[in-house]
């Protein structure tokens, strides 16, 4: 097949899990020798779409023709043998072999004897690695290489399989300027043999550098396509956006009081550099930004979970040292992680001992726990949460997903707080529980307390934040007040699109 | 009620009870008074060890130091005992804690602080405290002539017609049971080994609780380590040697969870006796020696196969209930 022929023709795709539509008759198709470009907000439907066309999962409609032929794929490995290979962002290597053992995983050679040749393989390594311009050994562990060089190994992986399609999500969200321009010069190589090359980004400088023609997604389904050159930034965030928001959230008349807290010059080497911010009473902070911008490593720091190189905190206007989540909560801070089950709950334990669990030291008397206390906190939180369950001695890992998120909310209320920092409060949970967080976190903001919520939901960030800072690369973008943000202004701050610096409503200091 | 039969430690109990009436079927001595009261006290250095390698157990990790650890304070106070005849034999008992309690709290620190899995710095440590044993007995045995008879009564002493060695593990197991249930050093332990990074962000110390379980490991091995010796009057290099696995076994039989989190003090307990009556029950029924240690393998194998199978049992039972 030559240059500018279609490769591949995805028609009508839906698929469907249960209660949530994730595609609904999307269109995607791709031509030999060109970068596309799919784009679309977190939740619009990528990675959905990149799993059917690999063959993670199989489509609950639609047709899928591959090189002019009607295709099935019933397994990653019947996608890859038809030619398309996948470079993740990290997984899929294996950090304890060796680059050659990397390369051949999956498709290792035999010679006459029926054993292994690596001979042949690492002659071949040592060829792709060359094309890739990368100069290391074919016997060094992928453990000591760099993000950049282990992309470029996956490159070298997806040569070797000599695939016509190669995907890559979201390849530079890890790596340096310079590397980012290395890896493009790899993939211009790979456009001019007469590869398609799938390219997954947020960040529209790049897009419009690497990319030859895009597709937009928005809720699950096609929204368009065209050639990058004859589109803009402000057209592209049209097509990802596009909806109306505000109007589902709840109505709060904000009573907005004095600082309560104020994070000062914070800085770490490699994650994030010179971070200030404040939060005042009964007022709901968002913190936006791409993944890896920095904005939950700020947060770590804060709370002491991470340390930090710089940086001062002030609680009520007092400087505070905050060694570790103890400190925080005496402080009055709660930190409600983002994953519930991996970060939140002890899965063996009570509902009544996970909700006091931050507080048993406090609640006991002396070295001794104070069972009538507990089982107060627990009643108290647990019947203001609403959490359904058989007893509150039942296990927290017999509850639905749902009530375990109450669970670990009542337990962070129960140190009764008067900051609280919530981390994605609404991932993973159904459209009617999420309003139901919704209506609960801005009651809790009604009442007085300060909410800073990190959400990589825009509408979420938009509809629920007083302010809302965005973080882009490890630094503050951009603070917007309620009033001047729109989806535009917040998504081109978190994408870097600014640049022109017309956008910004002014840094935070 | 129905709660109190789904629990491990009743079904447990149940096997052992029927366990001792088939045994006593062929062998009707078994269940006289004297017959179990010597089980009891076979059993009590068993019971007191695993109760120390369940806390280490609990928060995923595995003490191997204990034997070396008994052997050393055994042959230690052993020592001291035959040179210095005049001191009281009581005084041992705080002394074997203390050196239990240094023993088990720098294995602790190999954990807490130089970030060593308990498994390997108890490796490490098992050697260590083993080789001291040989470095101060040079080899030679300490035999129960060169022992004083204070020192030999120790475990054996009568009070309201049960033994020392069985008060001083009624004790522990009371105070182990408060520890664990009562106290929130306890509950942090419990935390900590369900779900490490949750109970991190709960303000959990998960330096204080690896300190914590790896030196009441020590302190327990300790105190078992001078019965163990005085009871049988002799202290040598190998003594209990290998008695470390007997302990993972009695705590896995009793149904602590080998990757942390849940397990309790009655089912270690029942869990060690099983092991006691069934050594017991083989010798009384005349079953080679060389064959007891197949047999307990089989029922180790047996417990925990069985026990999964419930467990995915219940685990189906449970999600077959959730309304769809």
């Amino acid at each position: 097949m030559a240059s500018g022929q279609t490769i591949l023709e995805m028609r009508g795709i839906s698929k469907f899990f249960p209660g949530i539509k994730a595609l609904e008759g999307v269109d995607f198709s791709m031509r030999l020798g060109e970068v596309h470009a799919l784009i679309g907000e977190n939740g619009a439907g990528k990675s959905t779409l990149v799993k059917v066309l690999t063959g993670v999962y199989r489509p609950t409609a639609g047709t899928i023709a591959f090189e002019g032929k009607e295709r099935d794929f019933h397994s990653p490995v019947d996608a890859q043998e038809a030619g398309i290979a996948v470079i993740h962002q990290e997984a899929s290597m294996f950090p304890d072999l060796t680059v050659a053992e990397n390369i051949f995983s999956g498709h290792l050679r035999k010679g006459k004897t029926g054993l292994l040749d690596w001979r042949a393989m690492k002659t071949k390594a040592r060829e792709l690695l060359g094309r890739v311009e990368l100069s290391v050994s074919t016997d060094v562990l992928v453990r000591e290489l760099s993000v950049a060089e282990r992309h470029l190994v996956g490159i070298a992986r997806a040569l070797s399989e000599n695939a016509s399609l190669v995907i890559m999500d979201e390849p530079t969200s890890a790596l340096s300027l310079r590397e980012t321009e290395d890896l493009f010069k790899i993939i211009r190589q790979l456009r001019g043999e007469g590869r398609a090359i799938l390219f997954i980004s947020h960040k529209f400088d790049e897009l419009f550098e690497i990319a030859d023609s895009y597709t937009v997604l928005r809720d699950g389904r096609y929204v368009g396509e065209g050639a990058m050159k004859d589109t803009s930034v402000d057209e592209l965030i049209r097509m990802m956006a596009g909806r109306d928001v505000g109007h589902m959230f709840p109505v709060r008349k904000p009573n907005i009081g004095e600082e309560v807290l104020s994070v000062e010059g914070f800085s770490r080497a490699g994650f994030y550099r010179d971070v200030s911010f404040s939060l005042r009473k009964g007022e709901i902070l968002g913190l936006f930004g791409l993944v890896g911008a920095g904005r939950s490593d700020v947060i770590r720091s804060l709370v002491g979970l991470e340390p930090r190189d710089e940086g001062r905190v002030r609680v009520n206007g007092k400087e505070v040292k905050i060694e570790g989540p103890r400190d925080a909560l005496r402080l009055g801070i709660a930190h409600v992680p983002e994953d519930r089950q991996g970060q939140g709950l002890v899965l063996e334990m009570s509902i009544g001992d996970n909700i006091t669990l931050p507080q048993v030291a406090t609640l006991a008397k002396g070295p001794f726990l104070d069972s009538g206390a507990e089982d107060e906190v627990t009643r108290t939180y647990g019947q203001s949460m609403e959490i359904r369950a058989a007893g509150w001695g039942e296990n927290a890992k017999d509850l639905s997903g749902g009530n375990q998120q109450k669970v670990v909310l009542a337990k962070w209320l129960a140190t009764r707080p008067s900051i609280l920092i919530l981390d994605e409060p609404t991932k993973g949970i159904d459209v009617g529980t999420k309003a139901a967080v919704h209506a609960f976190i801005s009651e809790l903001a009604s009442k007085g307390l300060s909410i800073i919520m990190i959400s990589s939901e825009l509408p979420e960030i938009l509809g629920m934040s007083d302010r809302i800072l965005v973080m882009y690369e490890g630094r503050v973008r951009s603070l917007f007040d309620k009033k001047d943000a729109d989806e535009s202004s917040v998504l081109k701050a978190a994408t870097g699109a600014d640049v022109a610096g017309s956008n910004v409503k002014g840094r935070a200091s | 009620m129905k709660r109190f039969f789904k629990r491990r430690e009743t079904t447990l109990f149940i096997t052992l009870v029927a366990f001792c009436v088939l045994v006593s079927l062929r062998a009707p001595g078994f269940l006289a008074p004297e017959n179990l009261n010597s089980i009891l006290n076979d059993t009590c250095t068993l019971i007191m060890v695993a109760l120390g390698q369940s806390f280490v157990i609990l928060i995923g990790g595995i003490d191997m130091s204990v034997a070396s650890t008994m052997a050393f304070t055994g042959m230690v106070t052993a020592l001291m005992n035959q040179y210095n005849p005049g001191i009281p034999a009581w005084v041992y008992l705080p002394i074997a804690a203390a050196l239990g309690t240094a023993l088990g709290a720098f294995s602790g620190s190999l954990v807490a602080f130089g970030a060593l899995p308990p498994m390997i710095a108890t490796i490490a440590t098992m050697s260590i405290y083993r080789g001291f044993v040989y470095v101060f007995s040079k080899g030679a045995w300490v035999t129960p002539h060169e022992m004083t008879a204070g020192y030999l009564a120790l475990p054996s002493a009568s009070f309201l017609g049960l033994s020392s060695m069985v008060w001083i593990t009624i004790t522990i197991v009371i105070a182990a049971a408060v520890f664990m249930r009562l106290t929130s050093s306890g509950r942090d332990i419990y935390a900590f080994g369900g779900n490490r990074t949750a109970a991190l962000f709960a303000g959990v110390s998960g330096r204080k609780v690896q300190m914590l379980v790896l030196t009441a490991s020590g302190l327990l091995a300790g105190i078992a380590g001078l019965l163990w010796v005085s009871r049988y009057g002799m202290a040598h290099s190998e003594t209990a040697a290998g008695f470390e696995m007997q302990t993972v076994a009695a705590c896995v039989l009793g149904g602590v969870n080998f990757v942390g989190g849940s397990g309790t003090v009655l089912g270690v307990v029942i869990g060690a006796l099983f092991f006691g009556v069934i050594n017991n029950a083989l010798t009384v029924i005349h079953i080679s020696p060389f064959f007891q240690m197949v047999i307990q393998g089989v029922i180790i194998i047996v417990a925990i196969v069985s026990n999964t199978l419930i467990d995915r049992n219940n685990q189906m039972k449970l999600v077959a209930r959730r309304k769809i």
